[in-house]
């Protein structure tokens, strides 16, 4: 893992504007920000470790708990909103028995809320590590669950 | 590469893009051409359209089933991913190009449908499936279907941004530069001086397609003017405002379109290296912008000494890492410096002093898109569309309540009215038409009396909305507006950086009132409460406007200002009679228990999280009020629909 970041932080040129470049290429291999891979950039890139964590906790996409094997990313934009995304949101909820932002005791699922996927005319979405699910329904929602928690096992 | 695709690329090179118009075509040339334009076809060709809309409507499934389809019945035929065709309600959409037909374009194609569809296409036969229409060519036509244009949905627009989307393949840049493309960048650096460039799109009236709305070629000549060695662009994609989604389907559907426009604005104001800030949560657009990019370097379109012009040109793509407020200029700019994405005051402004403190300039990705067919018309044409202050045509993304959800590109001065209920057909289930939001978290709602004002940036502002990036979210009878400014400003309140406390304060206490507006309130202070904020809202929001620091503070206050200017009535009835009349907002309801149905099997009992039912076993249970909070789990639960929300 330390050599992984290691070339991650060669391949990139030491420079301050590939900081978020550098963050994000450790998160996708990682999973989430690490407090160590945290320490080890700012020590490669030569700031204060306060710098790189105000910068990384600034921006939506960065995670410092790792996500479960199931990621759910369900879209509270507009367009969702107005077809119900609070209600289907409450359902996974209830049904995965954590908050958004959290992972499930058995590390399959982790539930997250985004912005906007960007697919208003399907809403309401979901993107499940990046599969998406469209037009959903309260009732839809613990048919996805189970079809994932089958697949995991 | 093999031979073949060596010729077709020198051909493309020497014949078709440095051609000024001497050199003729032979007929295989000419054939050549038409294929990659689409207009014939020499072997079977099956498009699908895999947007990330068509995606999430199970487009790959489809291709799995097709793909199944012509293996086994050995068929030869080439599958081929376009974008989205702006219409995502129909997604899947599935075009079959046969030699010596018309290409013909289905829609709603589940994967269950495709056995049935190309089985009857093979025979020659048309099958009894969703049609959209076919596109006419000089080839045979499928009979009694409909040209595709003269479709409801796609017959009023009018296509520039759009006009490749969902038709070509995005990832081949043959069949860009076979219908035109590039040619006019080439048409840029040899035929004109950089700042005829900026004259030309300064008078062909184009504002930017972003939000603000600044005329583009007059932003172009600040930087231009800067004296400075190295000059920035940087293409503005991290498209934040929920509801719109035109810039993720141009660049998935046409990424050649964007570098180009790219390429010409970077030339006009002197810039040699341009950045692309897009999304992260767009996978696939990145993908197929970077592959654009290769493809673009490999035919001389990107690098140094571009066809011997003295031009040079790159681009790099930086991800956003999902902060909204990085759509402000300055604080983009520091995103891609690697700061926290924070904007500082302006002046002095990006075309001054931008990005490492260079001029920089930022446009669109819609902006962009036009760029190509202005230097290709000229400006007399872009500037005869449109409207007396707004020219051009402006792509909005239609969603929420609409029958046709999807992307609509009209010219500027098109009624609301035509674009929901003539192109988008009308509201779902046919529903009453409350309001339409446009311009997202900065913009406002427009009821159905204003749906008739020709839109463009000057006059939405008059009746209070703005043009913003031009999402359209349209609500039915069942929205509740008070809801809706609380989803807005729960939205920005999360998303405002902290710099400036009018932003980073006065949204939240804003949010606080709605808060309280749509919550039971339990004691008597909680009452006063409510008053006093409700007395205090429109205080507060203009004081953020006037006050903060940028555009995001600036505008967040719009859908609450908006939606207590044109739905008071709802306000009032949230506060005084503590209803909402749209059943939304959770707190405010009360259930109803039907003596009659209740047959007391005190499910609802076990069930309600509060205890606020009460009765014994085999006898009709009731409801108390004051303990209920409306959350709806007694009527979910009841398999007698017993209980009903009281009007």
């Amino acid at each position: 893992m330390l050599q992984n970041k290691a070339k991650i932080l060669d391949k990139n040129q030491i420079s301050r504007d590939n900081l978020i470049p550098i963050l994000q290429e450790i998160q996708e291999r990682e999973g989430f920000l690490s407090k160590k891979a945290i320490t080890e950039v700012g020590q490669k890139m030569n700031l204060p470790t306060s710098k790189i964590y105000g910068v990384a906790t600034f921006y939506n996409q960065f995670r410092f708990e790792p996500t479960g094997k199931y990621h759910i990313q369900l879209c509270r934009g507009t367009a969702c909103h107005v077809l119900g995304s609070a209600t289907i949101l409450d359902e996974f909820e209830k049904q995965l028995k954590i908050k958004a932002g959290q992972t499930t005791s058995d590390g399959i699922f982790s539930l997250e809320i985004v912005a906007c996927i960007g697919a208003c005319g399907l809403a309401p979405v979901i993107s499940v590590n990046g599969e998406f699910h469209a037009k959903l329904e309260i009732n839809s929602v613990k048919e996805i669950i189970n079809s994932y928690r089958n697949k995991s096992i | 590469m093999t031979q073949n695709n060596k010729k077709l690329k020198n051909f493309l090179i020497n014949s078709v893009l440095n051609n000024n118009n001497s050199v003729k075509f032979n007929d295989e040339e000419k054939n050549n051409l038409q294929i990659l334009r689409g207009e014939k076809t020499d072997k079977t060709l099956i498009y699908i359209g895999a947007g990330t809309c068509g995606l999430g409507a199970g487009a790959d499934k489809t291709r799995a089933k097709a793909e199944k389809f012509l293996a086994q019945n050995n068929i030869d035929a080439q599958i081929i991913e376009t974008g989205c065709i702006g219409l995502c309600a129909y997604e899947p959409i599935m075009d079959i190009h046969l030699p010596g037909f018309n290409r013909i374009s289905f829609c709603k194609v589940t994967a269950d449908k495709v056995d049935d569809i190309l089985k009857n296409i093979f025979e020659l036969s048309v099958p009894n499936a969703d049609i959209l229409g076919q596109f006419t060519s000089d080839s045979r036509a499928w009979e009694n279907i409909n040209d595709i244009n003269e479709h409801n949905f796609f017959k009023p627009q009018k296509r520039i941004v759009l006009q490749n989307c969902g038709l070509i393949n995005p990832v081949k840049i043959e069949e860009y530069i076979a219908k035109g493309g590039y040619s006019n960048y080439l048409k840029a650096i040899k035929k004109y001086k950089s700042t005829e460039i900026c004259d030309i799109v300064e008078q062909s009236g184009l504002r930017g397609r972003g939000g603000g709305g600044f005329l583009t070629g007059k932003k172009w000549k600040f930087a231009a003017n800067q004296a400075s060695e190295q000059r920035y662009l940087i293409c503005n994609a991290d498209e934040g405002d929920p509801g719109a989604f035109m810039d993720r389907a141009v660049i998935e559907g046409d990424p050649h379109r964007l570098i180009e426009g790219m390429a010409i604005a970077a030339y006009g104001i002197g810039a040699s290296k341009a950045y692309i800030y897009i999304r992260a949560e767009y996978p696939l657009a990145i993908k197929r912008l970077k592959i654009a990019i290769a493809q673009a370097q490999e035919y001389g379109i990107i690098g140094e000494n571009i066809y011997d012009s003295n031009v040079n040109f790159e681009i790099k793509i930086k991800m956003g890492a999902g902060a909204f407020v990085c759509g402000e200029e300055t604080a983009l700019i520091h995103s891609i410096e690697g700061k926290r994405g924070m904007p500082r005051p302006r002046p002095p402004f990006p075309a001054i002093k931008g990005l490492f403190g260079k001029p920089t300039i930022i446009n669109n990705v819609e902006t962009f898109a036009n760029v190509p067919d202005i230097i290709k018309n000229g400006h007399q044409w872009f500037s005869s569309i449109g409207t007396q202050g707004s020219k051009g045509t402006k792509v909005f993304a239609l969603s929420g309540n609409v029958k046709l959800t999807g992307l609509v590109e009209v010219p500027m001065g098109t009624s609301l009215r035509d674009v929901i209920f003539n192109i988008g057909g009308g509201i779902n289930f046919d529903k009453k038409f409350k309001a339409v939001q446009i311009g997202g978290p900065s913009g406002g709602c427009i009821t159905n009396e204003n749906l008739d004002i020709a839109i463009d940036y000057d006059s939405l502002i008059k009746v209070g909305a703005m043009m913003g990036s031009g999402g359209l979210v349209v609500m039915d009878e069942d929205t509740c507006m008070v809801d809706v400014a609380k989803f807005f400003m729960d939205f920005i309140q999360r998303e405002s950086c902290g710099k400036c406390i009018p932003c980073r304060e006065g949204t939240k206490r804003m949010l606080e009132i709605l808060q309280n507006i749509t919550k039971k309130p339990i004691n008597n202070s909680e009452a006063l409460e409510r008053f006093n904020g409700i007395l205090q809202l429109e205080r507060i929001a203009q004081t953020i406007k006037d006050t903060s620091l940028c555009g995001l503070g600036q505008t967040a206050p719009n859908p609450v200002l908006s939606t207590l200017k044109w739905f008071k009535h709802e306000y009032e009835e949230h506060i005084f009679e503590r209803k909402c009349s749209a059943n939304i907002c959770t707190e405010l309801r009360t259930f109803n228990i039907n003596v009659d149905a209740c047959t007391g099997c005190h499910v609802c009992v076990k069930k309600c999280p509060t205890n606020a039912i009460i009765g014994s076993p085999k006898s009709a249970h009731f409801i108390i009020e004051d303990k209920c909070i409306g959350c709806g789990t007694c009527q979910t639960v009841c398999k007698f629909d017993a209980i009903s929300i009281s009007k």
